[in-house]
């Protein structure tokens, strides 16, 4: 397996390189204009909007700008958004613990939701309980978080008025009353797309079960007098995990740039609106370096998942 | 004397020939076993018969504003109530229903369709062309959609539009940018579930008796991963109508008059206070379609099974 | 003849006949600008009114923690990089200009001591010079004092090609010179009756010369003053994070006496109008939120909450459809909609006729805008007495179909008109935003009745506003049949606005579709008419000549105004708010204060 893990890195890099050209590529042709609103404006003479473009390089050959961010990239030097002047790391790293408190809680939100359902609803097909539990699970995700998180509000905030639905990534109060208002402001997004995520992921984790479930070594180890709960646990779980292994690890990279519509309703200011006004406002060097994160966290989380197959089920092999 | 004898009244039943039942007909029986895949069949293609044949019969037309009939609840005149502009919604409905219906299911179907190709390949495969595939799957998951998705529409939503006609060129552009976009989970998953079943004994076994890679692979391992494929499905269904609602926010996919039910649903939502009924109903359409599916996904998976009695 | 109406109107407004506010609403009403009718009083010696602002508390501080909303968060804070409004508005919390405009069109000074008049020896009889007087005893932030070199030092700044300033169109024709330490002289090369574009408004924030000095020319987007902004406002800095959230807290060196109210300042960033409708009106999570472009239905609801209210304030922005007169579909020269080619319907000035008839503005007003549209037909209600015989709004579908059958349009087989084989069909497109989606739906409908199809279209707003060459669906590109959106009056003078039909600004591959002239209209009278216009020195011979341009592009048809949208913006029931439609939000924020 160390040999397998060697080659698999020693991959990733040009993997990673040909992944960055393509994203280049793509940006550079991609319509739109970060300059677009200076050309709204009639103060503003053409020849200063096309002086602008020309200083970013915004008119050079697209190889040369994919060289130029390389370049840079490699000194660390990850560049500045056209439209702010900000350097993008400082940017990203703004933004990562609220990304990482919302956005991950919720995936862990979404982990303890699927696997106890899914494995009980398993043991139990067709009964009330799985059929009560697939039913919601299928209306979780038919659901999109844009009509979801609507309605939490309406609930929770202005109904009822317990909640607070714009969240703020500055509280100014202290120690204790800072917690109770930091887990007042994110309970409806992490629940919104906890929901959303634990409802695809449950019917994964029970169809993966079902599978297992019906194996012969089970029907051994039930025959061999073992308690329903070892079985389940120790034999028919692990197995199943395979599923669910790939697509956590599918799904992870997601908390970098994915919960677009939910970060827009509660004004987050997470990765994935970083992204989504960078990618309307064509920043190019803030899309470049986000997607780049992106991918290597995809090949990383993808790696991870490939040598955790081998983990979980032994007869698995690596050449 | 051998033959002589006459047979027992039983002999002859016994020795009548069986009817000969191939795969497909036996499954097809045990999935009418299933009742509740059964019948969700049923209300499936009523569903497919309502958008295709209700416009025929329901003749309001779609988009006749009225603004003396705003936001109304359910009536004679309008079965499911009315929008803020005063268009009936169940006019709408099986208007737009038609084009929701139709971008999942297509959107799916190339989903799973290229996801368990790159994933059956990958997954009986080693070494290069596993590497190969994965990187492209890698490069597809890495890649950031929306700008993708302007630069795609932009480039061929002319080209398109010329030799389909607008509806039908934006048709197929939403399908392809949707199902482009779906089929690398179902890929990694059927590769995952190929790794696994590769190595048990029926592989060997049927290997044993001659069988050739192609056909290990198409009757014997295929056949077994279809498990998180199904459940693939039914979530891609979901998602591509409600990716199509957000295509058509960012101004990408359908003009904005088309009512698919993933626009209604967004339409609807900064309404849903005092105008619920204009929600529920593509909510429960949605929800009803994916519901359906997954049943039916569920019987296809329970017929298939060998080892499941019914 | 307008010119004589107008110089009555004048002298009615000197002898106290006419109160100021009503010639003002006038002046409004006919495509002129409050700033532009306030100066013609002043030009002609009529006095400004000197409202003092109704500022209740007596100490500064106390008031707590202001929290706005503006759904397209601050990216930047140097008032002469802004991308838009909203960097504006960011700035203005940290710095300042001289003076501002109110929603009346009056100038207040804020860093000026008065308003230059003729009087006080402000304005130079012959019209080329402004002398400011400036407020002694300003300071900084850092405590530096304000001084005349600061001012100059912004006009040297902004003016300078190698720094790339948004501002540069404003001060690159001027020289600021200084008189004193506390006196600037700001002078033009030849006579300007429309004066206050220097140091006014959003353009004239003023920045620190010992922040800002090294950071001149190419080097200008580098200064650490870029993001952690020095200014002479009422808030001091405290922390920016682009695109979410900009604080502010109180300056409690600030130069006029008992401001501001509020401790702090918090301007949050992000989501969508409707949300932070209700952000203020129902839940009153914040105090004040920016452009709540939301159907009037819903604010009317929210409002009923009695926790905020909506507060709608004239401006100058119009929304309207702009129709081809040239062929988008087909290459002449290799360009398409070239100014020489001919569109296949419209530049038939029936069928054109036709569309203004079918445009429901009252149906658009009432059910779509309510109080937050008023439907227009020149670029807003025309008063009674200026009412000429076809501005008048009108939706008639049966006088669009009489129209359309003379011209020898005929309806064919399927319903739609067609004339030579020519059906008429149109693509009719504009940017992604509910309320304009809902608009074109209407438009629709009306054109079907009189056997016109359109198919609509919408592109996403970063794309149909940008100017990007390569990109086929830009506003400025029109290269389809139709579009509609929203010309907004940023500036307080409409020269630079009516520049938008000149033959000389036409759009085209040459000037990289950056033309103003998006129509592509082409008009001797217009051309001459702004020639004139251009070099009257008289201000009320120049209101009359604009009106009069107003008018040609209407009536030809070329243009159909639909909607004056004013500004609409929310705010707590007990914020008081001075807000102007010729200014920023925060024009005037040291003077915002909640009641108790």
């Amino acid at each position: 397996m160390g040999s397998y893990l060697l080659r698999r890195l020693l991959i990733a890099v040009p993997s990673l390189l040909g992944i960055s050209v393509v994203l280049f590529t793509v940006l550079a042709l991609a319509p739109g204009d970060p300059f677009s609103e200076l050309a709204l404006n009639p103060n503003v003479p053409a020849e200063v909007r096309m002086a602008l473009r020309a200083k970013f390089g915004l008119d050079d050959p697209v190889w040369q700008r994919y060289f130029h961010w390389f370049a840079a990239m490699l000194r660390g030097d990850w560049g500045f958004s056209f439209i702010s002047r900000v350097d993008v790391d400082t940017l990203i790293l703004q933004r990562v613990p609220v990304t990482l408190a919302v956005i991950g809680a919720s995936q862990l939100l979404a982990l303890a939701i699927a696997l106890p359902v899914g494995v009980y609803s398993a043991m139990r097909p067709y009964s009330w309980f799985d059929r009560l539990a697939s039913s919601l699970a299928l209306v979780g995700f038919s659901l999109p978080t844009f009509f979801t998180g609507i309605l939490l509000i309406l609930i929770f905030s202005i109904k009822l008025g317990w909640l607070p639905f714009v969240f703020r990534a500055d509280l100014s109060t202290t120690g204790w009353q800072w917690w109770v208002e930091q887990i007042r402001q994110s309970i409806m997004p992490i629940v919104v797309l906890g929901l959303f995520q634990g409802a695809s992921w449950t019917r994964y984790v029970r169809s993966a079960m079902l599978d297992v479930i019906r194996l012969d070594y089970v029907t051994t180890a039930r025959a061999k007098g073992l308690p329903e709960r070892v079985v389940v646990l120790k034999h028919v779980v692990r197995n199943a995990l395979i599923p669910v292994v790939t697509l956590v690890a599918l799904q992870m990279p997601a908390v970098f740039g994915g919960a677009i519509v939910t970060e827009q309703i509660f004004r987050i200011p997470g990765i994935g609106s970083l992204l989504i006004d960078a990618i309307l406002r064509n920043d190019t060097p803030v899309i470049m370096a986000v997607t780049f994160v992106f991918s290597c966290l995809v090949i990383a989380f993808n790696l991870i998942a490939d040598l955790l197959y081998g983990w979980l089920d032994p007869r698995i092999s690596y050449r | 004397m051998a033959g002589l004898t006459p047979a027992s009244p039983t002999d002859r039943a016994i020795r009548a020939p069986a009817r000969g039942t191939s795969p497909w007909r036996e499954a097809w029986r045990r999935f009418r076993r299933h009742r509740v895949a059964y019948a969700s069949l049923f209300v499936l293609l009523t569903l497919v018969a309502l958008v295709v044949l209700g416009p025929l019969a329901w003749k309001v037309p779609i988009n006749e504003i009225d603004f003396t009939a705003q936001l109304q609840g359910p009536s004679l005149a309008h079965p499911l109530g009315t929008d803020d502009l005063g268009q009936d919604l169940l006019a709408r409905m099986l208007y737009g229903g038609r084009i929701s219906l139709a971008v999942g299911l297509a959107a799916m179907t190339m989903a799973i369709v290229f996801g368990v190709l790159i994933g059956a390949i990958a997954g009986s495969s080693r070494g290069a062309i596993d590497s190969a595939l994965m990187w492209l799957t890698d490069l597809f998951l890495s890649l950031p959609q929306l700008p993708l998705l302007l630069l795609i529409i932009y480039l061929f939503r002319d080209s398109l539009k010329s030799v389909f006609g607008p509806e039908g060129g934006v048709f197929i552009l939403i399908v392809a940018v949707i199902g482009c976009f779906r089929w690398m989970p179902v890929a990694r998953l059927v590769r995952a579930q190929f790794f696994s079943l590769r190595e048990k004994e029926f592989v060997e076994a049927a290997r044993a008796l001659g069988a050739s890679p192609l056909r290990t692979v198409v009757r014997h391992i295929l056949p077994n991963s279809l498990g998180p494929v199904i459940v693939a499905g039914t979530i891609d269904v979901a998602a591509a109508i409600i990716a199509e609602s957000t295509l058509s926010f960012l101004g990408l996919g359908f003009p904005p008059d088309i009512p698919t039910w993933g626009r209604i649903l967004f339409d609807s939502k900064d309404h849903l206070d005092i105008a619920a009924h204009w929600a529920l109903f593509p909510g429960a359409a949605i929800f009803l379609t994916v519901l359906t599916i997954n049943f039916v996904g569920d019987g296809l998976r329970d017929a298939l099974d060998p080892r499941k009695v019914m | 003849m307008r010119e004589q109406e107008l110089r009555h109107l004048i002298e009615d407004v000197r002898e106290g006949r006419l109160p100021r506010r009503s010639f003002i609403q006038q002046m409004v009403g006919l495509g002129l600008t409050a700033p532009m009718a306030s100066m013609m009083l002043m030009h002609a010696g009529v006095a400004q009114a000197q409202t003092a602002p109704a500022y209740k508390p007596s100490k500064r501080g106390g008031g707590g923690a202001l929290k706005v909303l503006w759904w397209q968060g601050a990216t930047l804070l140097q008032p002469h990089f802004a991308n838009g409004t909203k960097d504006q508005e960011g700035s203005r919390i940290f710095y300042e200009s001289l003076a501002v405009w109110d929603g009346e069109g009056n100038l207040v000074p804020i860093l000026a001591a008065e308003v230059p008049t003729r009087e006080n020896g402000g304005l130079s009889p012959d019209g080329k010079s402004v002398t400011w007087k400036l407020k002694k005893g300003v300071t900084w932030h850092d405590g530096q004092p304000f001084t005349a070199d600061d001012c100059v030092f912004t006009w040297e700044y902004a003016r300078e090609p190698a720094t790339a300033a948004v501002t540069t169109g404003v001060y690159k024709d001027v020289t600021v010179t200084t008189v004193d330490s506390h006196t600037i002289r700001v002078t033009f090369a030849k006579p300007t009756p429309f004066w206050a574009t220097a140091f006014v408004a959003a353009e004239g924030m003023i920045i620190p010369k010992h922040v800002f000095g090294p950071y001149i020319g190419a080097k200008s987007r580098d200064a650490p003053g870029n993001l952690k902004p020095v200014g002479t406002g009422p808030y001091k800095f405290v922390d920016f994070k682009p695109g979410d959230m900009v604080r502010g807290e109180i300056n409690n060196n600030y130069h006029m006496p008992n401001r501001p109210f509020f401790d702090s300042i918090e301007m949050k960033g992000g989501g969508d109008a409707t949300s932070a409708a209700r952000a203020v009106l129902q839940t009153g999570e914040f105090d004040y939120a920016w452009n709540l472009q939301v159907e009037d239905e819903v604010l009317k609801r929210l409002e009923a909450g009695g926790k905020g209210r909506a507060q709608i304030v004239q401006s100058g922005d119009i929304e309207f459809i702009q129709l081809n007169t040239k062929d988008p579909w087909n290459e002449v020269e290799g360009e398409r909609a070239h100014v020489k080619s001919k569109h296949f319907a419209f530049a038939d000035p029936a069928v054109r006729e036709a569309m203004s008839l079918l445009a429901d503005r009252k149906g658009i007003q009432e059910f779509i805008y309510g109080r937050t549209g008023i439907a227009t037909s020149n670029f807003l209600n025309n008063p009674a007495r200026f009412r000429s015989p076809n501005t008048k709004f009108e939706f008639n579908v049966d006088k669009a179909n009489q129209i359309l059958e003379a011209a020898g349009w005929k309806k064919g087989a399927d319903g739609v008109r067609e004339k030579d084989g020519k059906k008429l069909k149109f693509v009719y497109q504009t940017s992604v935003n509910s309320l304009r989606q809902k608009e074109q739906a209407v438009i629709k409908q009306g054109c079907q009745k009189a056997g016109i199809d359109l198919e609509l279209k919408s592109v996403t707003a970063s794309v149909f506003f940008s100017s990007d060459v390569a990109n086929p669906d830009t506003y400025g590109k029109f290269w389809c049949d139709m579009q509609m959106y929203t010309t907004t009056m940023t500036q307080p003078d409409p020269e630079r606005f009516m520049d938008q039909y000149l033959s000389r600004e036409v759009s085209s591959k040459a000037n990289k579709w950056q033309g103003r002239n998006i129509t592509r209209w082409v008009s001797e009278d217009y051309d001459k008419t702004y020639a004139a216009a251009e070099g009257e020195l008289d201000p009320v011979k120049r209101a009359a000549l604009f009106i009069r341009l107003n008018d040609l592009p209407v009536k030809d048809n070329v243009i159909i105004p639909l909607i004056s949208r004013p500004r609409v913006r929310g705010s707590n029931l007990k914020l008081m708010v001075p807000l102007t439609g010729w200014d920023l939000d925060f024009s005037q924020l040291q003077n915002w204060y909640r009641e108790a």
